[in-house]
């Protein structure tokens, strides 16, 4: 049986929370996949990295030697799919690229080591987008 | 209210599948709408028919699809990470169906809370 | 809204995550092994007893119960709730967070 939801016209606001480090554990590549497919609902999303989870999008990742998928490739679509909301006016879509301050600082990293551009945004100031989510993934 | 529930350890490493469970079973039992319960990561192997719990233990695979019978409760596997762990249509269990990660989405989109239970 | 919390404060830092990101006013929820985050006279007990003010913290009744937790020895000001009243919090204090 499969359940029709009525979801026309509905607008939320999903936020993607990425806080495990990669390749240790498969949660990192997983939340990615579903980040991708929100792109199609046309939702807005907020994609954010804290603790362990800012370490997904560092610079320089290479995965040959130990046998597992690259993903920081996927990161850069997600930070295309970002661009063209933004730029495009007749899509509805805000999306936010964010790493929490002080779990980037504590993890000696800057923003400059980052793959994607990210909105660098504090512990209280995150509270709030967290705050005004209408679902969150991941964590 | 209409809950979603995402539920994404498996029922033989975790507590989550419990969890998420006895959650759906207090909602519904609270008047409550559990309209769908998507299975991502591990948790697809919730739906593995071929799995045999020892007597003395539970059986959550029949357990969610009882649920889903009695109550309407739409149980879906996420294709992609059931595919990856050899979760498909031969094997699924009664209750059970599954399809793409959109599901997810939708149902949060369509009911008033997504719930996630996992590690 | 309600921030739930899976992981014991020994283990993982996902209570430690949450109290710095959970927005003050909300509610928090301790259960699995979150539920040792929410036991007196531990050397993390004050992670909880020092936030009852800015929190509304929440315990699940039948996670103390199997880990052989008594009621008594949970900090003053969290609340012990079941599994109805888990769905209560999530239906009343809106979107759920999960901290895992």
């Amino acid at each position: 049986m499969a359940f029709e939801f009525d979801t026309e016209g509905v607008k939320k606001t999903f936020t993607f929370l990425n806080r495990k480090a990669p390749y240790g554990t498969i949660y990192a590549l997983e939340v990615l996949e579903t980040v991708l497919i929100t792109a199609a609902f046309e939702q807005h999303a907020n994609i954010v990295f804290i603790d362990d989870g800012v370490y997904q999008i560092k610079k320089g990742q290479d995965t040959k030697a130990v046998n597992m998928k690259n993903f920081l490739p996927t990161y850069g679509i997600i930070e295309m799919e970002k661009d063209d909301a933004d730029e495009d006016e007749d899509i509805d879509m805000v999306w936010r690229i964010i790493v929490e301050k002080e779990s980037m600082e504590a993890r000696g990293l800057t923003e400059d080591d980052f793959k994607v551009g990210v909105e660098v945004l504090s512990s209280a100031e995150l509270a709030e987008v967290l705050d005004q989510s209408d679902v969150v993934i991941g964590g | 209210m209409k809950f979603a529930l995402l539920v994404n350890e498996g029922p033989f490493t975790h507590q989550a599948s419990d969890s998420a469970y006895l959650f759906a079973k207090a909602a519904i039992e609270k008047g409550h709408e559990v309209p769908r319960v998507f299975f991502y990561y591990d948790g697809v192997n919730n739906a593995n028919k071929l799995s045999e719990p020892q007597a003395d233990d539970r059986n959550l695979v029949k357990l969610w699809g009882a649920l889903a019978k009695d109550h309407e409760v739409d149980l879906v596997v996420c294709v992609a990470a059931g595919m990856r762990r050899g979760i498909k249509d031969d094997i699924l269990a009664e209750g059970f169906r599954i399809s793409g990660l959109g599901q997810l989405i939708e149902a949060g989109l369509g009911t008033d809370r997504l719930v996630m239970f996992g590690d | 809204m309600l921030h739930t919390v899976n992981k014991s404060p020994f283990e993982r830092n996902a209570l430690e995550s949450c109290l710095r990101l959970a927005k003050k006013g909300s509610a928090i929820i301790l259960f699995e092994d979150g539920v040792y985050g929410a036991m007196a006279g531990t050397a993390k007990s004050d992670m909880v007893a020092s936030r009852t003010g800015d929190y509304e913290f929440y315990v699940l009744g039948p996670d103390l119960a199997a880990r052989g937790i008594a009621e008594d020895q949970i900090i003053g000001g969290v609340k012990v709730v079941d599994y109805g009243g888990f769905v209560d919090l999530a239906a009343d204090k809106g979107t759920v967070q999960s901290w895992l």
